[in-house]
């Protein structure tokens, strides 16, 4: 499904500072399992992320997602992609603080002018999923790191994407509120969808749920 | 179902602008009391054929600014700034500041 | 259509969602904003008012007035001008008018007297201004007693009052006998304070003066049109004083919205990576922050514009009244009959929103063309 050719990326390119994060990645990325990125921190995993879920593009190389070259896009196009392919979670979830439960998993969407009954309705749905429904109308600052993450996956999901990439998803949780994510993640691959993820937990890559993990180092991946 | 705040804050504006249309219409139509105001004013200028609105009453150049002479701003109220810079650096005679209101309703004579 | 009208509501109830993160402070701005309007609006719709006000009335006025000027300085018309006025051809009607100033040192206030024909007012008894009435106390039937400039003391007899409808035009008048006034200045005999001209045509008006100041050299006559027009310029003197005054609240208003709209947080920085990152166009956020500019500004400007209008024309623009008033001791009260000049009211719309939507917007491009991969580097 996602196919990456002699990725590199640069940072500060052509300054003092200038620091290659990734440094000639091939990869194919099948659909509908779950991959994890693992490698300590630095090795370019979050990075790696950025660009396939088109959140930035390579200094060089290709990115192809369903056998389509998105490397060159436009912004424009990268983000209508973006909207309707990858959800997102983040590490430090990156809710918007002061708005409901609610608000937040619908702001994906707003953009779509989809009407906003049929939003709530959807929101609805999937916080009920995930069993936060008696919170939907909390601010996100009141709620605890595991419903803050619960309200991120039900984010990630308002526009039904196809893939969800989650970088460092258990960083913040302790070892239940890990394990009950990885239920989430067993029902969502469950369901059909795509997950990459990266981590260095244990508890992550070594669970039966994720199919494939992939070894980083230093912006190259390295064979375990 | 609550009201969207979205609809809602629109709709005040839309009422807002409204009502802006609304003073739009009381303002290109005057009330018959304003009518008859503005016809007492009409005919007491005619009478007495007045040529100067009595808002500023400090000085002769604003009492009747039309019929002003061109030096008019140099023969102030007494009391009175003026148009200078001058008129706040020089006050006037003490003789005409002088108030004689402690006066007033203690006299035999009317005041 | 559907789909872009239904995008833009959800963005009007994002950024209303925003606004109600910090409510006191943006209903504080809010506020300001809409007394700054108040403010603006008030001082130009009074003005405005007085100035349509002042035309209108005033169109009544005699087409004429022959003022006499002796070194610089309005002096009496010596008799046999009158004659001389009735030889110019399209001359109506003339007539000496014997008015003054009288400055009454009790209440430190300046009068207008002015003669009336006999048959009007009475020898020996007065008729006054509203305002004056109301200054000293007075009604019809009481004795008021001035001493005159020459020292003596004349007493008369309120006869009326002026209409109270008129109060705009008559604050100060008194109105006396002609024989009390020549007898109360000391007026020679035969002289008058200057001469009213009516003029069949108006059209003739020009000519007549040209005539007028060929025949008697040292006079100047004042057309009904300059009195016209000293009304349309002479408020805004006042109207600058006063804006003059404001500009001081206008610079601290400035550096508050700027302050809040253009100095854009860590945190809205943030909340902006946030939203591109989840899918976002640059484009939605730009729009969604224009949307909030707009609202607030239009808000502002709607609240400020028909509070001001509701001030000056139906509570009698009783905060302006303290600046308008100057010094002088006599205020004549008035109702403004409502006059709006749309030109006045869509440039003061304009720079209420305009400025506001560009403070708010200036910031946020900046913010808007970063990367939305920041969120995950942080």
């Amino acid at each position: 499904m996602i196919e990456l050719l002699a990725v590199k990326k640069a940072f500060n390119q052509g300054r003092s500072n200038e620091y290659w994060a990734l440094n000639g990645i091939d990869l194919r990325i099948e659909a509908g399992r779950v991959t994890a990125l693992r490698g300590p921190s630095g090795s370019g995993k979050t990075t790696l992320l950025t660009l396939i879920g088109c959140l930035a593009r390579p200094t060089s190389g290709r990115v192809r997602l369903k056998g389509e070259d998105i490397s060159g896009l436009p912004e424009r196009f990268l983000t209508e992609i973006r909207r309707q392919t990858f959800g997102f979670i983040f590490q430090q979830f990156n809710l918007i603080k002061g708005l409901s439960a609610l608000e937040n998993v619908i702001l994906p969407a707003l953009p779509t002018g989809r009407p906003r009954r049929e939003l709530v309705a959807r929101a609805e749905a999937l916080l009920a999923q995930l069993q936060l429904s008696h919170r939907a109308a909390a601010r996100v600052e009141w709620l605890s790191g595991g419903e803050q993450q619960r309200v991120a996956i039900a984010r990630a999901l308002i526009n039904d994407p196809e893939v969800i990439v989650a970088d460092e998803p258990t960083a913040n949780l302790d070892t239940v509120l890990s394990g009950e994510f990885m239920v989430i993640l067993e029902s969502l691959s469950a369901a059909g969808k795509t997950v990459l993820l990266s981590s260095h937990d244990p508890l992550v890559v070594e669970s039966p749920v994720v199919h494939r993990v992939i070894a980083m180092r230093d912006g190259r991946l390295v064979d375990l | 179902m609550k009201l969207r705040s979205s609809l809602l804050v629109l709709s005040l504006l839309g009422l807002g602008l409204a009502l802006l249309g609304l003073l739009w219409l009381d303002a290109s139509h005057p009330t018959d009391a304003a009518r008859q105001q503005r016809s007492a004013r009409q005919k007491l200028a005619e009478r007495l054929g007045l040529t100067d609105l009595s808002l500023f009453m400090e000085a002769r150049y604003t009492r009747h600014p039309s019929q002003a002479d061109l030096h008019a701003a140099l023969q102030d109220h007494p009391a009175a700034f003026e148009h200078f810079p001058s008129g706040a650096l020089l006050p006037p005679p003490a003789v005409l500041t002088e108030s004689h209101a402690y006066l007033a309703g203690k006299t035999t004579s009317p005041d | 259509m559907r789909i872009w009208l239904e995008k833009q509501l959800h963005l009007i109830d994002f950024t209303l969602a925003s606004l109600a993160r910090r409510k006191s402070k943006n209903i504080g701005l809010l506020a300001v904003y809409a007394l700054l309007v108040f403010a603006l609006a008030s001082v130009g719709l009074f003005a405005n008012a007085l100035r349509s006000e002042a035309s209108f009335v005033l169109a009544s006025s005699p087409e004429v007035i022959l003022q006499r000027l002796v070194a610089g300085r309005h002096d009496l018309i010596p008799p046999g001008y009158l004659e001389k006025i009735g030889r110019i051809r399209g001359v109506q009607k003339q007539e000496g008018r014997l008015w003054g100033y009288y400055y009454d040192a009790v209440v430190k206030a300046n009068y207008t007297f002015m003669a009336r024909p006999a048959e009007e007012i009475a020898p020996g008894s007065i008729a006054i201004g509203a305002t004056l009435a109301r200054l000293r106390g007075l009604a019809p039937g009481n004795v008021i007693s001035f001493r005159a400039y020459g020292g003596k003391l004349f007493t008369f007899r309120i006869a009326s009052l002026l209409s109270p409808d008129a109060e705009l035009l008559s604050a100060d008048l008194v109105l006396l006998a002609e024989a009390d006034f020549r007898a109360f200045f000391d007026y020679p005999a035969g002289h008058y304070t200057d001469i009213a001209l009516s003029v069949a045509n108006p059209q003739e008006v020009r000519n007549i003066a040209g005539k007028l100041s060929q025949a008697l050299p040292d006079s100047r006559p004042i057309l009904r049109e300059e009195v016209l027009r000293t009304y349309q310029s002479m408020f805004d003197w006042r109207e600058g004083i006063m804006l003059t005054i404001l500009a001081g609240a206008i610079f601290a208003f400035i550096i508050l919205a700027w302050e809040k709209a253009a100095g854009l947080s860590a945190e809205e920085r943030k909340e902006i990576g946030i939203l591109k990152a989840i899918g976002w166009e640059t484009g939605d956020v730009i729009r969604m922050k224009l949307w909030e500019g707009l609202l607030v500004s239009l808000a502002a400007f709607l609240i400020g514009f028909i509070a001001a209008y509701i001030h000056v024309f139906y509570c009698g623009a009783s905060l302006l009244e303290p600046v308008l008033k100057g010094w002088s001791v006599l205020y004549p009260r008035f109702t403004l009959i409502p006059a709006v000049d749309g030109m006045q009211v869509a440039s003061l719309a304009f720079f209420t929103i305009f400025p506001y939507c560009a403070a708010v917007l200036v910031p946020i491009w900046r913010a808007a063309i970063t990367d939305p991969d920041s969120v995950m580097r942080a």
